[in-house]
């Protein structure tokens, strides 16, 4: 009975969830979170893809090991960068990161 | 459409798996405390990650577990602890204009209503030929095989991240 449909449908609603969360959340790290959660549902997507219309290959699965790496790459200097500005503006808020506004 | 007699136990399961990760994803955006939150996220991965292993991707599930719910998670509390300045309770709130949240709403909601209809109104090509039940050989072979430049940008890429990340955590010689 459950189906790719199901998948692709738990991938899209944990997607707007993450969507929803990078475009509200104050806390800079709150945000970095949210996509990470955005990140995964693609994952979901793609490995259910690949189980339901291509089982006899693993490119699906091959691109969510890439989507991971990057993952790994954004999370870290993302945390740095939040860090970093931290030790300048002594705040994670994201309305007082206005140094680049004019 | 519902026939009771085809549920098996492989759908009870997802329905159970697809629970838990949509209640912890939830978790992760509504809950005010940013420490309940990274929790919440480390569910949501063992979540994904049990999605994996159901859809016979158990390298995945194992690759997720380790990365995301072992190395991400910790990273990410760890963070949260060297720029914590404010009471916990308070730590993780919403933006304060009330218009700004129900426009975000809005737009995901609106985003959630096309990805349904299109994934609704696709005919997917289903089947193909069957694969083998563990298909971590599979993976291997592509791996290094024809997408072995990509396999080793991605090694590079991590690399450079990394250099880059303690780079910019470090901060620079006048501070």
């Amino acid at each position: 009975m459950i189906g790719l449909p199901h998948y692709l449908l738990l991938g899209s609603i944990v997607f707007c969830i993450g969507a929803f969360g990078v475009l509200t959340r104050r806390n800079a790290v709150a945000v970095l979170m949210s996509v990470e959660l955005m990140l995964n549902a693609v994952n979901i997507n793609f490995i259910a893809a690949n189980k339901y219309i291509a089982p006899d290959t693993a490119v699906g699965q091959l691109f969510s090991v890439f989507i991971i790496v990057v993952a790994a790459a954004e999370i870290a200097v993302g945390l740095a960068l939040v860090i970093s500005i931290y030790r300048q503006r002594r705040s994670v808020d994201l309305h007082d990161f206005n140094l680049l506004k004019w | 459409m519902f026939n009771l007699a085809a549920f098996s136990l492989y759908d009870a399961v997802f329905i159970l798996i697809a629970g838990i990760t949509v209640t912890a994803a939830l978790g992760v955006v509504l809950f005010k405390n940013i420490i309940y939150s990274a929790l919440s996220l480390i569910l949501a991965f063992l979540g994904a990650a049990a999605v994996y292993f159901q859809l016979n991707a158990g390298f995945l599930g194992v690759i997720q577990i380790l990365v995301y719910a072992g190395a991400i998670s910790v990273l990410i509390i760890f963070a949260i602890m060297l720029v914590m300045n404010r009471p916990a309770g308070e730590s993780n709130l919403s933006s304060p204009r009330t218009r700004e949240v129900f426009t975000s709403a809005t737009i995901a909601a609106m985003l959630l209503t096309a990805l349904v209809a299109v994934i609704g109104f696709t005919q997917w090509p289903l089947g193909g030929r069957p694969g083998p039940d563990n298909s971590t050989g599979l993976l291997a072979e592509l791996m290094l095989g024809d997408y072995v430049i990509a396999f080793e940008a991605a090694a590079i890429l991590l690399l450079v991240a990394v250099v880059g990340a303690i780079i910019l955590a470090k901060g620079g010689e006048n501070q």
